[in-house]
């Protein structure tokens, strides 16, 4: 039954859409209040019944119910229920579910907050009914979860043990709450050209926030997931996978910098347009074409052409319209005012310029190698070293000159002052420089400078703080900022903290037998056999020592998955929030010897502090934006006609 | 995603790993070693999505690191096995493309896009302080 249930409740979802799409596009006209009634109408709907359908594919995950083909392919009985659960999105027809229901909770936000004008929200949800008219063509038709299977076998096959991580049960759902999101910025963007009304920005602004807070929040998820379950201590590998949710990352901060203008001074109005349109059809193009696999290996495009067909018509369709209507729309905007050279709106322009360029680098770092192979048939990788060699130093740019923007006003800002006032932060740069040169070995230079960065980012933020605290200027806004800036900051000194000073050590050991790594060692006291829910675990016990002194007891495992035939390691890291000693069993050598792996990862939870550091500053200002919101609520619900 | 990848590929992939020539897993001479490690950072494993030899759990990589082992015992100077593996498996080795016609877009791309974005904002600017 609940498959059943959940193919009309999609295929209900599905006519809402149609109705939502062509009210609220309607609606856009001044004269057509009652369309704008029906396209909120619908919109709740629509959402109520993609939710439904959402819960009974869940609900056919957790009962197990394997006449479902899509849970028979990627469940299983024994599996512990908060993977059965995280398993409705662990394969592509789950997931493309989830992805639209984040669309719809979106789309009923819009419908419930009404933020921008009554022609502006009803053009937004109109166009959130063309992407989910979109989606949900491509879910009925190329991926649908509720196929049925006849007869049901008798055990189903379980799910790949790598997803079965709490840190991978919640990094999709993250990643998609932000490319989502970025949709209803999309669609406001769209909507204000469709209407000519210009005050998107502010009603886009706490679904930019929330989509960049998830995407902040997912990235940082993902890069801890690699580095703890992958067993080699990395975090970022510059994969095609993590790209694609770093591209959209980077535009949606020029995004929110330049919506900031936008919104403040009617600066830049065409260009947040267009990044808005930007960021969205990176998360199009992250989303399907990883999806699809057409990012990693040409192969398995091929595999489902139908299915890659569709996703690059949808993608084609979705950013040609949007552009052909920006190209229409747009030289009627009028632009803002002016501004000095010296200026906030010079600042937050650099910044764009700056981060639009990273984001073309990784494009082009991406994207480059399935171009070369299309086009002359070479095979090259572009991996770490090319990224080192462009994108380091752009990023380096823009912390240089991050912590002016804060400190110059509107249209006409004093440079020499804002000099003057982080002056003290200068001066922590240079002594945090020197003395990594001095007290450190071996000596890098580039650690010295990075450090010189992080210390100069992070006190510009504390001194930028005081001044606005004791001058009564520290609104919720100026304060996000300061604490996302400061992230930044952190998660600099962690990777350089990491990349520069990590020690590692691999050594084939008998019992009793012990390693060195960094000032620690490790004597490794042989391996038992546990008994997991759904898996045996070889688990080895090591003991570390420090100065004669014993300082941890790590207990790395290997754990075979039976179902799925799988085995996958899983890695023993103690962590004091400074350092990481980190250690990953390896092959199984013959007489009770092991292969291990330890590695000394200096600063290492930095860089995932950092991560959350900022998503906490984009969560600062989305609470002001709300509060401020809720604090003018009485005076809004006079009706505007 | 990545690991479904990894394990299927590797199992693929154990038996045709057995003719390279093998070397020690670790070398005794700590700056040897050194070297080696730094070595298997600059080339990819051909079975995985985006991770060097150094980071990989395939069992073609881990044969790779050995043959670097091997041809650093040899004698061999880094770009000398450089040339060998590009020889053996193609510039896809290479985690960092080379310098030639064909990647003058990819290494030059940013700095030119850098260059038109400043040259935009150079004009914005101009235009924008002309208006206050």
């Amino acid at each position: 039954m609940t498959g059943e249930i959940g193919q009309f409740a999609l295929t209900l979802a599905l006519a809402l859409a149609v109705v939502m799409a062509g009210a609220g596009l309607i609606g856009a006209r001044a004269s057509a209040a009652q369309a704008r009634a029906i396209a909120q109408g619908s919109a709740l709907g629509f959402f109520v019944f993609v939710a439904l359908a959402f819960g009974a594919l869940t609900y056919g995950f957790v009962s197990s119910d394997f006449s479902i083909l899509d849970v028979a392919q990627n469940s299983h009985t024994l599996k512990p229920l908060i993977y059965k659960i995280t398993g409705v999105w662990g394969n592509h027809e789950g997931s493309m579910l989830l992805w639209i229901l984040v669309l719809a909770i979106y789309t009923a936000a819009i419908a419930l907050a009404r933020r921008g004008s009554d022609r502006l929200n009803s053009a937004a949800l109109g166009t959130m009914g063309l992407l989910a008219i979109a989606f949900l063509l491509f879910i009925l038709f190329t991926s649908n979860p509720f196929l049925r299977l006849d007869p049901p076998p008798f055990e189903g096959a379980g799910l790949n043990p790598l997803l079965q991580d709490p840190g991978l049960a919640m990094h999709p759902p993250m990643l998609y709450i932000g490319y989502v999101g970025l949709s209803a910025t999309f669609a406001y963007a769209a909507a204000a050209l469709i209407t000519g009304e210009l005050d998107w920005a502010r009603a886009a602004r706490p679904f930019m926030l929330a989509a960049w807070i998830a995407l902040t929040a997912g990235i940082t998820l993902g890069s801890w997931w690699a580095y703890y379950d992958l067993g080699w201590g990395g975090f970022w590998f510059w994969d095609p996978v993590e790209n694609a949710a770093l591209m959209p990352w980077l535009v949606a901060t020029a995004l929110l910098h330049s919506a900031l203008a936008t919104e403040r001074t009617g600066a830049f109005r065409a260009w947040s347009l267009l990044l808005a349109i930007a960021a969205f059809s990176l998360s199009l193009i992250g989303t399907f074409l990883v999806r699809s696999g057409v990012l990693t290996s040409v192969h398995s495009f091929a595999n489902d052409p139908q299915r890659g067909f569709f996703i690059l018509v949808m993608i084609f369709l979705a950013i040609g319209s949007a552009l052909a209507l920006f190209a229409w729309r747009a030289p009627k905007l009028e632009s803002g005012t002016g501004f000095a050279p010296a200026s906030r709106e010079t600042a937050l322009l650099l910044n764009n310029v700056l981060l639009t360029a990273a984001a073309a680098t990784v494009f082009l770092g991406t994207l480059y190698p399935l171009f070369i192979d299309a086009a002359i048939g070479t095979k090259i990788s572009v991996g770490p070293p090319y990224f080192a060699i462009t994108f380091a130093p752009i990023f380096v740019a823009l912390l240089i000159l991050m912590p002016f923007g804060p400190r110059l006003a509107w249209q006409h800002g004093d440079l020499k002052a804002a000099l003057r006032v982080l002056a003290p932060g200068l001066g922590a740069a240079i002594i945090a420089g020197g003395a990594i040169l001095a007290f450190t070995a071996p000596r890098s230079l580039a650690a010295a400078g990075a450090f010189a960065l992080g210390a100069w980012v992070i006190s510009a933020s504390v001194i930028d703080f005081l001044r606005r605290r004791r001058g009564r200027t520290l609104n919720a806004g100026a304060l996000a900022s300061l604490i996302a800036h400061a992230g930044l900051g952190v998660t600099l000194l962690g990777v350089t903290g990491t990349t520069v000073w990590r020690s590692e050590a691999l050594e084939v050991l008998a019992p009793g037998q012990s390693m060195q790594v960094a000032d620690t060692t490790l004597r490794f006291d042989g391996v038992g056999i546990v008994q997991g829910p759904n898996y045996q675990a070889t688990r080895a016990t090591v003991e570390a020592f420090r100065d004669g002194k014993r300082v941890a007891t790590l207990s790395p495992e290997k754990r075979a998955y039976p179902a799925e035939g799988q085995e996958i390691s899983d890695t023993a890291i103690r962590t004091t929030g400074f350092s990481d000693l980190y250690v990953a069993l390896g092959d199984d050598r013959g007489g009770g010897r092991w292969v291990l792996r330890a590695y000394v990862n200096p600063l290492a939870p930095f860089i995932w502090f950092g991560g959350a550091i900022m998503a906490l500053g984009g969560l600062t200002s989305l609470w002001g934006r709300l509060r401020k919101r809720s604090a003018s609520a009485p005076a809004a619900t006079v009706p505007a006609e | 995603m990545k690991r479904i990848f990894l394990f299927a590929a590797a199992l693929a992939f154990a038996a045709t790993a057995s003719f390279a020539q093998t070397g020690p897993e670790k070398l005794s001479n700590p700056a040897a070693e050194a070297r080696a490690i730094a070595l298997q950072k600059e080339f990819r494993c051909l079975v995985c999505q985006g991770e060097s030899l150094d980071e990989s759990g395939a069992p073609l990589a881990a044969d790779l690191r050995r043959l670097i082992r091997a041809r650093i015992e040899a004698g061999d100077s880094n770009a000398q096995i450089e040339s060998y593996l590009t020889a053996r498996y193609g510039e896809f080795i290479l985690m960092k493309p080379p310098l030639e016609a064909q990647t003058y877009a990819l290494w030059f791309g940013p700095a030119i896009i850098l260059l038109i974005g400043g040259a935009v904002a150079a004009l914005v600017v101009f235009r924008a302080q002309k208006k206050v």
